[in-house]
């Protein structure tokens, strides 16, 4: 719904962009107040989707809050589910045995994969393009069947547990990812043919949506979108969980600060994604897939912060526990909520369609800043 | 720097502070009067320059309210988490908006959910609730018959 | 009927064809025919807040196409919609919202209602304090479609069915219209 609901007092157009809107982000309502076409002010509302995650969290126990969280970033449910299975076995202090180490690794990275294939997809429709989308869906369906096989579900697979992962690999498992990394390497040249070179695409972002390094700092951005302007803030180099410090990747970073910059991060880092899934798949060891846990968790007394590098950014999960069965309070530190209060500092002065160029590489999940 | 050093640094700037044991990172407890004057040394001092503000929240421990803020340095890797004990009538605190500029959404969502007033915020009103919405959500003793299902 | 919504006896086009010297003769009711065009060129609403919208982008995109049941065309603006699927968990903050769209469309408007959370909270139904428990508390759903998300081609069932009602006749719309006649 785009609607006038108002003018200020020098005539400049009060307008309402959403929450129902074309763009396949989700709930997300902008207030912009325009000077004819030029954005003077941007505000984002908020509360469209807030599921109150924290307050329901307080009643269930250590075992299942995982599956709320699958929920709330739901592109990268895996890196979600990861994330709090690392802070429960830090209050526990449990060892995961390596072969669920590198499943769970794997596993992340190809949900990275998927979740930037859509991205881009998505992207590429709101600047007008409606063919990379099906170019898109395509990758993506193969991964979401090789993740059917063993975990179960499509998008929200509860698949991480604390002490490991919730059950066996399935048998065609190296077969088949090594077929789609044959397949992505032979289809990755398509993407940059059909959207990068584009010369349209070019002009509509580049020098569109620019965030210096000291701005990106101050409000508190993570991911690709701190990354495009220098920043070197991978969690999974600066501070490695599981497997991270065992396998040989490159951190992505440009210098443009720009939404071409951040573009271009994303993309590169889906090969850098594939290099550590080749890495990994031939080299998972045998043993257990969950190492023994007590039927009832019980975390001791104390507070437990895991950070963890989602598609969007930096994660952190905080547990508050006062030694029972369910937690006394978590947070849940989403990197989409920081990402999303850069907006206003990056569209300022530039006109409505640069909004939707720039918040398309902002790559917001309105579940994930709601909570 | 190492965890030692901080607690030294950390004592030198503020003798009035406390620091919690265990825990992965330096944990201090900070009065809620002193906490804008020593978090804009903690950001601006050569050495310390604990740029990123990662994490601000609240917990409602039935007594009392604690601000908790979870800090960074990109410069020199090191962490450090602040709190502050607020009282359970009145919550007031003094704002860090303009000295992390990520504050000022997430202390609106504090204000939302707590109910914590911030002195000198550029705009502080509800951000996720509906903005006629009764009552603190996240607080221990919020009851709310009407949506809420107890299991 | 059986699991398709069709009636056993029902044929593809519903009608009689007659042949007669200069062409033919087709015999049917009118509402037999306006319904069977309604329901297959029926135009979706992008309505998606959480995790049943992207189990609704993968049903638009090759693998699952619904383009070839008719529903291609997917609009942005409710007045140019004719069936809304509810994809996502509704809030109170959203639930007006979800009704002035109801509101808007023109009729004859449908409802189907995708996932565990649009059929009653889902997930999220026990100590929640801003969730709506199902979205037939804000506006009247014609198909229900479980799971969390539900596959794609659940989704597909779920709009075969809805057109198998349409051609029955028995959608709240089409039930609406015709209670004058038993009053």
């Amino acid at each position: 719904m785009v609607e006038e609901i108002g003018r200020t007092s020098e005539g400049d157009l009060i307008i309402n962009v959403g929450p129902q809107h074309p763009a396949t982000h989700g709930v997300l309502h902008l207030v912009l107040t325009l000077n004819g076409e030029t954005i003077k002010k941007v505000e984002p509302h908020l509360g469209y989707i807030h599921r109150s995650i924290e307050k329901m969290c307080e009643s269930l126990s250590y075992r299942q809050f995982i599956y709320v969280t699958s929920r709330m970033d739901y592109l990268s449910s895996h890196i979600n589910n990861h994330g709090c299975a690392l802070c429960v076995e830090k209050g526990l202090q449990v060892e995961v045995p390596q072969r669920a180490q590198y499943i769970r690794v794997i596993m992340d990275e190809l949900t990275r994969i998927a979740s930037h294939e859509l991205w881009w997809g998505a992207m590429a429709m709101d600047l007008g393009a409606f063919t990379p989308f099906f170019h898109a869906f395509r990758e993506r369906e193969t991964i979401t069947d090789i993740m059917e096989k063993t975990c179960g579900a499509r998008l929200t697979m509860n698949y991480m547990v604390p002490g490991g992962v919730m059950a066996e690999l399935h048998p065609d498992f190296q077969k088949d990812v090594k077929s789609f990394i044959q397949l992505y390497k032979s289809k990755f040249e398509e993407y940059n043919e059909l959207v990068t070179g584009n010369i349209i695409f070019q002009n509509r972002m580049k020098s569109v949506g620019y965030i210096s390094y000291d701005d990106a700092i101050s409000y508190g951005c993570s991911g690709p979108v701190a990354r495009a302007s220098g920043v070197h803030c991978d969690i999974r180099k600066l501070y490695p969980y599981d497997i991270y410090s065992k396998v040989a990747f490159d951190e992505i970073t440009e210098t443009g600060g720009d939404s071409y910059a951040r573009y271009l991060v994303r993309l590169k880092e889906m090969t850098q994604s594939i290099r550590i899934v080749e890495q990994l798949i031939d080299n998972i060891p045998e043993g257990d897939f969950q190492a023994k846990t007590k039927a009832v968790l019980k975390l001791p007394k104390g507070e437990f912060y895991q950070r963890v590098e989602t598609a969007r950014g930096e994660l952190g999960v905080y547990i508050v526990s006062e030694g029972g069965t369910t937690p006394y309070r978590i947070k849940f530190r989403s990197p989409g909520f920081s990402n999303l209060s850069a907006l206003e500092h990056m569209v300022k002065g530039l006109k409505i369609g640069d909004l939707v160029a720039a918040m398309g590489t902002l790559d917001l999940v309105i579940p994930d800043i709601d909570r | 720097m190492l965890t030692e050093d901080l607690k030294i640094q950390c004592t030198e700037l503020l003798p009035a502070i406390s620091f919690e044991e265990g825990g992965e990172w330096l944990n201090a407890y900070v009065a809620s009067e002193d906490l804008k004057s020593f978090l804009g040394k903690l950001r601006s001092l050569p050495g310390l320059e604990f740029d990123y503000l990662f994490c601000l929240t609240c917990v409602d421990w039935k007594t009392h309210l604690t601000m908790v803020y979870h800090f960074t340095s990109t410069i020199h890797r090191h962490n450090i988490v602040i709190k502050a004990k607020l009282d359970n009538s009145n919550p007031e605190i003094e704002t860090v908006s303009d000295i992390w500029r990520t504050a000022e959404m997430l202390e609106r969502e504090v204000y939302d959910l707590f109910g914590v007033k911030f002195i000198h915020h550029p705009d502080l009103r509800r951000l996720i609730m509906p903005d006629d919405w009764k009552g603190w959500p996240l607080r221990k003793d919020y009851e709310d018959p009407v949506n809420m299902i107890k299991l | 009927m059986d699991v398709t919504g069709k009636n056993k006896e029902q044929k593809d086009f519903p009608g009689e064809i007659h042949e007669t010297a200069g062409g033919g003769i087709v015999l049917s009711k009118l509402d037999e025919v306006i319904n069977w065009a309604r329901s297959n060129s029926l135009w979706p609403l992008t309505f998606a807040t959480s995790c049943c919208g992207i189990e609704m982008m993968s049903v638009a995109s090759a693998k699952y196409d619904f383009s070839r049941f008719g529903f291609e065309v997917a609009r942005a603006t409710p007045r140019q919609a004719d069936v809304i699927i509810i994809a996502g968990t509704i809030v109170n903050k959203m639930a007006p919202v979800l009704r002035r769209l109801y509101d808007q469309m023109a009729d004859p408007k449908y409802v189907i209602a995708m996932g565990a959370c649009a059929i009653s909270g889902g997930p999220f139904f026990y100590n929640t304090y801003s969730v709506v428990k199902g979205a037939d508390h804000v506006i009247p759903v014609d198909v229900y479609i479980p799971g969390c998300p539900p596959r794609p081609e659940a989704l597909l069932h779920a709009l075969i069915t809805l057109q198998g009602k349409i051609k029955a006749g028995l959608t709240r719309e089409q039930i609406k219209e015709n209670s004058y006649l038993n009053p």
